[in-house]
């Protein structure tokens, strides 16, 4: 049997120390519940299983170029990001328990919360979260066990993928959750002020937010402590190497997808739900802390701390059920960040700016294509209106290799002709170009 | 060791970023920048390899040496399921693609995995119907606990409390807490099973459901399994089946059968994907016929024709817990690891496990008595309580005399329920030989903690650092290098 170490013999031999039979040690099982074989199919050899599941891979697109975002991207990854967390002694350990063995974990998180905090402009950073949104979720849940308060303000230019989410997740709960419509492509001042009236626990918005506009908070952020509110900003990190940091425009807590700090698409997981704050807030705070230390002889160490917040200390009280979470996921964030250093993520987020400049001039160009909102300021992503349904248009475009961006209509209806399009800094000069070609003549038919 | 943050050199580079091939046009007004760029470390690509490198020496994994952490189930990760997680067509896929027109025919080996992954755990549990969604155990049980609060409302019960045994893990009630109930405790009785009488005595109709991990966290069947479902049943309560302990038992006896309705399972521990130092995990959640509308959004569906389709109209849903899929590398892992096993090697799973345990158990009962004297499932726990009351050494002095032989330690003080708790998880993955080095540490330190027990209080000492201060860690809070924010 594969991975299944003991032969026939040394079971025998067990069995006789133990002074029982295979069956005795299962006569707890009630007969009524027994199964005497499961209905699956024979196992098979290293061989084969990567025979089929190199055929199954192959019935995934993947070779489509990329303009497709909505929050997750194409990003370039290092080869020694995949070394470094194939190391079996990282990940194949488990949450770092005991600290005497553990220093490697312990460290390599502590140094990942050090780069969100200089990465965000907070002071303090968990371990991590599950995604992007369940981060938002536990900033949102975290928001109204400072302030108390049971009200939650949402703009709908954060991404709808994790709007949803929230809706979800708070179904049972006695909180109000306010949904503020977009001006032009910008959080709505006005009807956000309008829903502050009421005492509100935080504001939630997105930098770039879901439509690629970029925004400064720092005025917002007044209005929203005036109301004795928080200030949640949910970040893109890699646009962090260019943008103003949520902490330098008055977030309380910044959260965010670290998906493309080096961690592939994956159909959708596993990724990185980031967290930071102010260190005001600490003890509210989901999620594993590492902090630094020294043993009995004064050398510097790291330890799991402030575990009283959690689960299996504080049980029905505690700031969240969270246990497992995406170590190795931080890891690989951590060793992506190391890797780039600060020109290094500075010049990959110049270079997803700058083509997603060229991109828009180019496809602006196209008759009948006209961005969509007048404001101008996005990152790498933006939103065309197309002289016809843009669901339609994407779907012409997979035939001539384009995932050509994502058509808005499906989160935002009276957006039929939007589609969203994200460039990174994979995406070529040529490719760009193939594109507007591409466009230009599926419009024209 | 230092910091990342200490080494290294100002306008050194690990990695060149690519060449523009367009012009610098930014369209971001200068008001939306940041003064510089954040202050990341200055490293060569191999100053990166022998940071990280120097750190993996530090820390100790399944691959390193037996890892027999109770409840946790450190099996061995095998190398082929990260080589096909690995694979472009399944790494580079964007999550985003079955939403586009047509999108569906481009992921099809993808919806293939999540559907048949579907329907050999429905197999495996006697579910009627999976969600991949749940991104942990713990996240898996809130996905349940929605669930069962969805079909509460569906049904107009007014329900208020979730009953969990004392023994369980700490998820549980804070599971259930975050979902919008109130907990309640059922104590475990001297059998260490639950107190089936007590339970009865604190039926209500307030009651939404119960959770219960089975075999429990002592390593214990509940014998009564089937009684206490049906008295939950009795007032239209659901049964929750926490997976954590499913490698006792799988093969061997399927939670639909003893009549739970909501299961969820940690792939990471039963089906083998690795652990990562604390994730990504991942926590299917499966449920009897009457819950299956209420399941996340979306589920992947098998067509006439054979292809795959994700359905989005499910109006009883629960809605999204997570964004798409899952985490579906790990599912994917998970399915080359079932895949490999089939029918035969699964069976065989949990009795390697069980046998292995209940080896531990005998060689070592003498010397730490079992917390309830009865045959063990996949996991023993065992008690210090001969060395805290006759040397001063407690179960926290014998996990660090482990390190210093060479052994991650079991799990200690858990359960809750059991003085000087040491929960031994040996798993099916470890042979005999290695079974008997442990127990021979073992035995090497019963004997250490009469003869010297001053070592064993200094223990460990073979390690980079040595017994951290715990106390001050939290005191001081120190968690993060950072600069002063330069910001304003």
């Amino acid at each position: 049997m594969p991975f299944i170490a003991s032969t026939d013999e040394q079971r025998r031999e067990m069995l006789r120390a133990i002074g029982l039979s295979l069956d005795d040690l299962f006569a707890d099982i009630p007969a009524g519940c027994r199964c005497t074989g499961l209905n699956l199919p024979d196992g098979l050899s290293e061989q084969e299983v990567r025979q089929r599941l190199t055929e199954v891979a192959g019935r995934n697109s993947v070779d489509l170029t990329l303009f497709l975002g909505g929050g997750f991207y194409d990003h370039f990854v290092p080869a020694a990001v995949q070394a470094i967390t194939s190391r079996g002694e990282f990940y194949t350990a488990y949450t770092p328990y005991q600290p005497e063995v553990s220093q490697g974990t312990l460290q390599a998180i502590y140094e990942y919360q050090s780069m969100i905090c200089r990465l965000t402009d907070l002071e303090v950073a968990n371990a991590s979260l599950y995604d992007g949104g369940t981060a938002i979720y536990e900033a949102m849940m975290m928001a109204m066990r400072v302030t108390q308060r049971s009200r939650v303000v949402v703009d709908d230019s954060v991404n709808p993928i994790y709007r949803v989410m929230l809706e979800s997740y708070t179904r049972n709960l006695h909180l109000d959750l306010i949904t503020t419509p977009n001006r032009g492509g910008h959080v709505n001042r006005d009807a956000v002020a309008a829903a502050l009236a009421e005492p509100t626990a935080a504001v939630i918005v997105q930098d770039p937010n879901f439509f690629g506009c970029a925004e400064d908070f720092a005025e917002l952020a007044k209005g929203v402590h005036a109301q004795g509110a928080l200030l949640i900003v949910s970040c893109y990190p890699l646009a962090l190497g260019i943008l103003k940091s949520p902490g330098a425009m008055g977030a309380d807590i910044a959260v965010g997808e670290g998906q493309s700090l080096g961690i592939p698409l994956s159909f959708g997981g596993p990724y990185l739900g980031f967290m930071a704050a102010r260190r005001e807030h600490l003890r509210k705070m989901p999620g594993r802390i590492v902090g630094e230390t020294v043993d009995g002889q004064g050398r510097r160490g790291y330890v799991l701390t402030l575990q009283a917040r959690e689960q299996h200390i504080k049980r029905e009280r505690a700031t969240s059920n969270i246990c497992t979470n995406e170590a190795l996921c931080a890891l690989t964030a951590a060793a992506y960040l190391d890797l780039l250093g600060p020109d290094g993520l500075r010049q990959t987020a110049q270079l997803c700016a700058d083509k997603a400049s060229y991109a828009y001039q180019r496809l602006t160009a196209i008759p009948g294509v006209r961005p969509h909102f007048r404001a101008k300021w996005f990152f790498n992503e933006f939103v065309l209106d197309l002289p016809r349904d843009a669901a339609d248009v994407v779907g012409d475009l997979i035939h001539r290799g384009f995932a050509a961006g994502f058509p808005l209509s499906r989160y935002y209806p009276d957006m039929e002709n939007c589609l969203l399009l994200a460039v990174t800094e994979k995406r070529t000069k040529q490719e760009i170009g193939m594109l507007a070609e591409a466009l230009e003549a599926v419009l024209c038919n | 060791m230092q910091l990342i943050f200490e080494k290294g050199a100002p306008g050194r580079h690990g990695v060149e970023v690519a060449r523009s091939d367009v012009p610098t046009s930014i369209n971001l007004a200068p008001a939306l920048l940041r003064p510089r760029p954040p202050a990341l470390p200055e490293l060569s690509e191999l100053d990166v390899v022998r940071h990280f490198t120097a750190l993996s020496r530090r820390n100790y994994g399944v691959d390193t040496n037996l890892y027999p952490l109770g409840s946790c189930t450190m099996k061995y990760n095998p190398k082929v399921s990260e080589r096909i997680a690995a694979y472009p067509g399944f790494a580079d896929l964007h999550p985003l693609l079955p939403q586009l027109r047509m999108g569906g025919s481009l992921t099809q080996g993808a919806l293939q995995v999540l559907y048949d992954m579907d329907v050999m755990l429905r197999e495996i549990t006697g579910m009627a119907a999976f969600t991949m969604q749940p991104m942990a155990g713990a996240h898996g049980e809130l996905t349940g606990i929605m669930i069962m609060a969805a079909y509460h409302r569906d049904r107009d019960n007014r329900k208020t409390t979730v009953l969990i045994p004392d023994s369980a893990h700490g998820t549980n009630p804070a599971s259930a807490a975050i979902a919008g109930y109130q907990v309640k405790t059922v104590p475990s009785g001297a059998d260490g099973c639950m107190d089936l009488a007590r339970l009865r005595e604190m039926l209500t109709d307030e009651v939404a459901g119960l959770m219960m991990t089975c075999p429990n966290t002592l390593g214990l069947f509940e014998r009564d399994v089937q009684r206490i479902g049906e008295a939950i049943h009795s007032v239209d309560g659901l049964v929750y089946y926490d997976g954590a302990n499913l490698n006792a038992i799988v093969g061997k006896a399927r939670p639909g059968d003893m009549g739970f309705d909501i299961v969820h399972l940690n792939l990471h521990k039963s089906f083998a994907t690795p652990h990562g130092g604390g994730g990504p995990g991942a926590g299917p959640v499966g449920v009897v016929g009457k819950l299956a509308e209420f399941l996340p959004i979306s589920v992947v569906v098998k067509r006439d024709d054979g292809t795959f389709a994700l359905e989005y109209n499910r109006p009883k849903s629960i809605g999204y817990v997570a964004p798409f899929y899952g985490n579906f590398g790990i599912v994917l892992r998970a399915y080359v690891y079932l895949l490999m096993l089939g029918r035969n090697g699964l069976a065989r799973v949990a009795e390697n496990a069980v046998i292995n345990a209940n080896y531990l158990m005998a060689r070592l009962r003498d010397l730490y008595p079992p917390a309830v004297d009865r045959t063990c499932m996949h996991e023993c726990v065992l008690t210090a309580e001969n060395q805290a009351r006759d040397h001063g050494i407690r179960a926290i002095d014998i996990a660090k005399g482990l390190i210093d032989r060479g052994f991650h330690p079991p799990t200690v003080y858990f359960p809750l329920t059991v003085h000087e708790a040491m929960m031994i998880e040996p798993t099916e993955t470890e042979a005999k030989e290695a079974l008997d080095e442990f127990v021979a540490a073992m035995r090497d330190i019963a004997a250490q903690a009469a003869a010297d027990p001053a070592a064993l209080h200094a223990a460990p000492v073979t390690t980079p650092v040595g017994r951290l201060d715990e106390t001050r860690a939290a005191r001081d809070l120190n968690l993060a290098c950072a600069p002063l924010c330069d910001c304003g």
